[in-house]
C-alpha cells in the first residue's frame, strides 16, 4: 500500500520561539513534495530496500552473536546452492507466485486486497472438497482441471465478499479482506478437525488423502509440481491482459484515476468485482496447488503465511507480472534459506520472516522518497511575536 | 506605525504584494488594508486573485514580493500556524475538520500543548463561552459528521476564535449554505465586527456584499480596482468594476452569425433540473437550444451551476427533472457511455482530475474515448499498431508538443494536455461539444490554437456549448451568450451586439428595471431578459 506521509509537525515551521528575538538563519531538513514522482527513485527503491533490510538484519544477527556473512552465505547456499535447494525454492515459488499475481492485479486497481491468505485456504477447501466428495472416481484429465477450477472459484468467492462490500457499500476492503483470513483459517480447522476428518487418520487433523488422479504430476524426483506451470501461465496471461486488452486498460485507468474512468463510461462496479474475483481466484489456485501438489490432503497450517508474503512479492515486483515471477523466486529462496539455517546452524527459522518484514518496511519507507524529497533549508528570521489586533493603539 | 488618533487601527496592511504561480501572476503589486471592527468585502470574478491574496494573509502562501503587516507589525508567515499565532484565521470553503472528532477535539487539534495537559472540560467551557458571546451556538461534544454544513462552518469559526483569532477571513462562506444559514452567518459576521474583530469576506455575490460590508475592495485580474463605501455605490457600478469597464466593440468578430439560425437543434434542454454535490438544487429549470454550427456561450460567475449543467448533459450527473435531447433523441439520465456514443464530446472543467489520467502515457490518454471500438480494438484486444497510428495522427493534427506517445501525461505542459484532450474529444466527429473552461490555466499559444479549433469545428457544423469564466473568451467565440446565475438562465444575448454591462448585471442576478421588479416578486423562473430571439 502506498503510505503517503502526512506533512506533520516535523516538516512545518516550528512554533514561534522567544518573542521578539530575531533568529540567525539555521539550516534544517524539510520534506518537500516532488512535482512528479522520480522514476529513477522508483526503480531504485526495491533494490535498495532489500539491501537495507539485509544490512539491518545483519545488525540483528550481530546482536545475537552470529556472523552475518556466514549466516547469509548459509542461507544462499541452502536456497540456491544445490539441486535440491533450488527445487525446494521452486516449490515455495508456486504459491508465492500465484498469490502474488492475484494481489498484484488488485493493487493495480488500487484495491487493497490483504486477503490472499484466506482466499488461498478457500481455494484449497473447495478444490479438495471437489476431489474428495464430488468427483472421487474421475480420471485425472477431468479431475485436475475441475479441481483447479473449483480452487479458483473458492478463492474468487472469498475475494468477491470484500469486493461487493466495496463496490456497493463503499466498505474499506483492507479490513474486510484481512478479517476474512481468520474466518477462512478457522473454517478450514473446523473441517479438518470435524466434518471432513479422515476416519482412518488415527485422530490426526486432516482429510483423507485425495484420489491419486488428483495428485499434480511432479518433475522427476523433486517436489516441484504442475502448479509451477499454472503460475507461469497465469503470469503470461496477466501480462497480456494488462498490456494488450481493453480490460487491462480499464484497470490501469481506474487505478490511476477513478473519476476519469467514470467520465470515460467505464463500468467501475463491474471491474471492482471482476478484479477481486480474479485476485482471489489466483490465490485459490495457489491453495489447491499446495494440497494437490504436496500434502495430498487438506490439513492444518496449509500455508505458513504465503498470502501475506504475496503482498511483499506483489509490491516488490512493482505489480508487474514479470517482476512478480522474479521476486516470488527470490523470496521463496529466502524462506528455504531460513529453513536451512534451522537445520545447518541451529538458528531460528524466524530469521526469514524477520528479513521479509524488514524488506517491506524499507520498501514502504522508500516509496515515500519517490514522491517526496529531503531538502536543506535556511530558515529566515522568525516572524514577530503575536499581539492581539484589537488592543493596538 | 499607526496614527494614535486613528479610531480603528489597520488589522491587515499589504503593500506591493505580488504572487506568481508558474507563469501566472495571481496577485500583481497589490495594496490592501482592512481595519479592526469592520466587515471588509473582497469581490471579483473567479481567478481575480482574491483567494490567493487572503491565503497569503493566512500564511498558506508566501508572497514573491511585497510586505504584510498584521496589527501594525511587519510579519512573514511561514505557515497557517504562524498566522494563527498572530491572530489571523481563515475559514475555507472546504472545512478543515476531522469528521470523527468532537467539536472540542477539533478545537484542540494542532495546538501546542506547551507542557499543559489537555483539559477537555475547560475547552468545552471556553467553546460555550465563545459561542454565547458571538451567537455561534455549537455543542462542543457533538461529533463533526453529525453536524450540518452550516453548523460545521460555525465550528470552524468558533475554533479560530478559541485559538485567539482577531482577524477572520471567509472564503466565499455562503457558497455552501442554504439561504437561511447564509442570513444567519451575515448576522454573526456583523456581530463579530461590532466586538472589534476584523472580518474579511471574499465573495462574488453582490447583493450579499452590499448588505454586509462596511467597505468593499474590488479585484480584477490580480489587481485591486478600488476600495469603496457600499453606501456610495450601487450594484450596477460594482458589477461594472468587477467585470471591467472596457466595452467589447461589436464588430471585431470575424464570423458570420446567420447560418446557424437555419440549422436544426443538436442539443435541447427542457426545464432541466439537477442537484449539486451537497444535495442543494444547482440547476433550477434550464431551457436551452444549441444548433449545429453554433457556439452557445454560458457566462456566469463560477459556482452558479456551470459544472452541474455540463455533467447533467454528458451523463455524469443525474437530472432530477426535465429533459436532455440530442438530435431530437431523449438521452436524459442515460449512462455517460451512451451519451458519448450519441456524439457528445466533453472537455471537462477539471482536466487532470476528470478528463485525463496524469500517471499514464500520452497514448493511453489519447484513446480514453474510443478504446472500445475499431479500429483501436478488436474484441477484447487493443490493437497496438492502429493505436500508435491514431495517436500519431492526433499529435500531428492538433499540434500537441510531446516527446512521444510514451511520455507521461503529467510531463506535458497544461496547454498541450488540453490540446490532447480536445483532440481526443473531437476525433470521433462529435455532434455536440460541451467545453468547460477549455483554456483555463493554458498559455497564450495553446489558447489561440484551442480557439482556432473551436472556430473550425463550428464552421464544419459542430454544435458547441462553451462554458467559461472568461467573459472575453465567451464574447469572442460565441454566437449567443446565455447568462447563468443560481442555476437559472437570466437571459440570452447576441454576442455580436452584447453589452458587457448588461451581461455583468445578469451575472450578478440583476436584470434591467422591469426585471428587477419581477425579481422582487420572486418569479424568476423564466428568462428575465432576452435581448435577441436566440432560437
Amino acid at each position: 500500500m502506498p503510505m503517503v506521509p502526512r506533512c506533520g509537525r516535523s516538516c512545518r515551521s516550528q512554533a514561534v520561539d522567544d518573542p521578539g528575538v530575531t533568529h540567525t538563519p539555521t539550516p534544517r531538513l524539510r520534506i518537500e513534495r516532488r512535482i512528479a514522482p522520480s522514476r529513477f527513485a522508483s526503480a531504485l527503491v526495491p533494490v535498495v530496500s532489500v539491501l537495507m533490510a539485509l544490512i539491518f538484519g545483519g545488525f540483528v544477527l550481530l546482536l545475537s552473536g552470529e556472523d552475518p556473512i556466514a549466516v547469509y552465505r548459509a542461507m544462499l547456499d541452502g536456497a540456491f546452492g544445490s539441486e535440491n535447494g533450488i527445487a525446494e525454492t521452486l516449490v515455495k515459488t508456486i504459491p508465492l507466485l500465484l498469490a502474488g499475481l492475484g494481489v498484484g492485479i488488485a493493487f493495480r486497481m488500487q484495491l487493497w486486497n490483504i486477503g490472499a491468505e484466506g482466499q488461498l485456504y478457500l481455494g484449497a477447501i473447495a478444490g479438495s472438497g471437489l476431489a474428495l466428495f464430488v468427483l472421487p472416481d474421475a480420471p485425472a484429465l477431468v479431475l485436475v482441471p475441475a479441481m483447479v477450477a473449483a480452487g479458483f472459484a473458492g478463492g474468487a468467492v472469498w475475494g468477491l465478499i470484500p469486493g461487493m462490500l466495496r463496490a456497493f457499500l463503499g466498505v474499506n476492503e483492507v479490513i474486510t479482506s484481512l478479517l476474512l483470513n481468520y474466518v477462512a483459517f478457522l473454517f478450514s480447522d473446523y473441517l479438518v478437525y470435524g466434518r471432513w476428518r479422515d476416519p482412518a487418520g488415527f485422530g490426526f487433523p486432516g482429510t483423507a488423502p485425495l484420489p491419486e488422479a488428483a495428485w499434480l504430476p511432479r518433475w522427476g524426483t523433486t517436489r516441484v509440481h504442475l502448479g509451477l506451470a499454472f503460475g507461469l501461465a497465469a503470469a503470461a496471461i496477466l501480462w497480456v491482459v494488462l498490456r494488450r486488452t481493453r480490460w487491462g486498460y480499464e484497470i490501469a485507468v481506474t487505478g490511476e484515476n477513478e473519476r476519469a474512468a467514470r467520465y470515460a463510461g467505464m463500468p467501475t462496479v463491474r471491474n471492482i468485482l471482476l478484479v477481486m474475483a480474479v485476485s482471489g481466484g489466483l490465490a485459490g489456485i495457489a491453495g489447491i496447488g499446495e494440497v494437490a501438489g504436496l500434502g495430498h490432503q487438506l490439513q492444518r497450517n496449509l500455508s505458513p503465511g504465503y498470502g501475506y508474503t504475496a503482498i511483499i512479492v506483489a509490491w516488490l515486483g512493482r505489480l508487474n507480472p514479470v517482476g512478480i515471477v522474479l521476486v516470488a523466486f527470490l523470496l521463496a529462496g529466502l524462506l528455504v534459506g531460513g529453513d536451512q539455517l534451522q537445520m545447518s546452524m541451529g538458528l531460528p527459522a524466524a530469521i526469514a520472516p524477520m528479513l521479509q518484514g524488514t524488506i517491506l518496511f524499507f520498501l514502504l519507507g522508500g516509496e515515500a522518497l519517490t514522491r517526496y524529497r529531503l531538502v536543506r533549508v535556511r530558515r529566515p528570521a522568525v516572524a514577530a511575536p503575536p499581539r492581539p489586533v484589537g488592543e493596538v493603539g | 506605525m499607526n496614527d494614535e488618533t486613528d479610531p480603528a487601527p489597520l488589522a491587515i496592511e499589504m503593500t506591493g504584494v505580488t504572487k506568481r504561480f508558474g507563469g501566472v501572476v495571481a496577485n500583481d503589486n497589490v495594496d490592501f488594508a482592512a481595519r479592526a471592527g469592520e466587515v471588509h468585502a473582497l469581490v471579483g470574478e473567479n481567478g481575480a486573485g482574491k483567494s490567493t491574496l487572503m491565503s497569503i494573509v493566512a500564511g498558506l502562501y508566501r508572497p514573491d514580493s511585497g510586505r504584510l503587516s498584521v496589527a501594525g507589525q511587519a510579519v512573514q508567515f511561514r505557515s497557517p500556524r504562524d498566522a494563527i499565532a498572530h491572530g489571523v484565521g481563515m475559514v475555507y470553503q472546504h472545512f478543515m475538520l476531522v469528521d470523527s472528532f468532537t467539536v472540542a477535539e477539533n478545537a484542540m487539534l494542532g495546538q501546542d500543548g506547551q507542557g499543559r495537559r489537555l483539559d477537555p472540560a475547560a475547552v468545552e467551557r471556553d467553546l460555550r463561552r465563545i459561542g454565547d458571546r458571538y451567537g455561534l451556538r455549537v455543542d462542543p461534544r457533538a461529533r463533526v459528521w453529525q453536524l450540518s454544513v452550516g453548523e460545521q462552518q460555525r465550528v470552524e469559526i468558533v475554533r479560530l476564535l478559541y485559538r485567539g483569532a482577531r482577524i477572520l477571513i471567509f472564503d466565499e462562506p455562503t457558497a455552501v449554505l442554504t439561504p437561511q444559514e447564509a442570513a444567519e452567518l451575515v448576522r454573526t459576521l456583523r456581530g463579530m465586527a461590532a466586538e472589534g474583530l476584523c472580518i474579511v469576506f471574499i465573495s462574488h455575490k453582490l447583493d450579499e456584499v452590499l448588505a454586509v460590508a462596511d467597505r468593499i475592495t474590488t479585484m480584477r485580474r490580480g489587481r485591486v480596482v478600488a476600495t469603496v463605501d457600499p453606501v456610495a455605490i450601487d450594484r450596477r457600478s460594482l458589477a461594472r468594476m468587477m467585470i471591467g469597464r472596457e466595452l467589447q466593440p461589436a464588430d471585431v468578430r470575424g464570423h458570420l452569425l446567420t447560418p446557424a439560425r437555419a440549422e436544426r437543434p443538436v442539443l435541447e434542454l427542457r426545464a432541466l433540473r439537477a442537484t449539486g454535490d451537497r444535495g442543494l438544487p444547482a440547476l433550477a429549470g434550464i431551457d436551452l437550444t444549441v444548433r449545429a454550427g453554433e457556439i452557445l456561450g454560458i457566462a456566469g460567475v463560477a459556482g452558479n451551476g456551470q459544472r452541474e449543467l455540463a455533467e447533467a448533459i454528458t451523463g455524469l450527473r443525474s437530472a432530477t427533472n426535465g429533459q436532455v435531447l440530442i438530435d431530437g433523441r431523449d438521452l436524459t439520465n442515460r449512462p455517460a457511455r451512451a451519451i458519448a456514443r450519441a456524439g457528445v464530446a466533453h472537455v471537462p472543467e477539471d482536466r487532470l482530475g476528470t478528463g485525463l489520467v496524469s500517471g499514464l502515457d500520452v497514448a493511453a490518454n489519447a484513446i480514453l474515448r474510443d478504446y472500445r471500438r475499431p479500429p483501436l480494438a478488436r474484441g477484447p484486444f487493443l490493437l497496438g499498431r492502429s493505436i500508435a497510428a491514431f495517436v500519431d495522427r492526433l499529435i500531428a493534427r492538433y499540434d500537441v508538443k510531446t516527446s512521444g506517445q510514451a511520455a507521461r501525461l503529467r510531463d506535458l505542459s497544461g496547454g498541450n494536455q488540453q490540446k490532447l484532450l480536445l483532440a481526443r474529444e473531437l476525433s470521433g466527429r462529435p455532434r455536440l461539444l460541451v467545453a468547460v473552461h477549455p483554456t483555463r490555466g493554458v498559455d497564450i499559444g495553446a489558447t489561440e490554437t484551442i480557439h482556432r479549433l473551436l472556430r473550425e469545428q463550428r464552421a464544419s457544423g459542430l454544435a458547441t456549448l462553451l462554458i467559461s469564466e472568461d467573459l472575453d473568451e465567451v464574447l469572442d467565440l460565441a454566437d449567443r451568450v446565455a447568462v447563468l446565475c443560481e442555476g437559472r438562465i437570466m437571459g440570452i444575448v447576441d454576442a455580436a451586439t452584447a453589452d458587457r454591462d448588461e451581461i455583468g448585471l445578469l451575472m450578478a442576478g440583476i436584470g434591467n428595471g422591469s426585471a428587477e421588479a419581477r425579481h422582487a416578486d420572486g418569479s424568476t423562473m423564466r428568462p428575465v431578459v432576452s435581448v435577441t430571439s436566440g432560437g
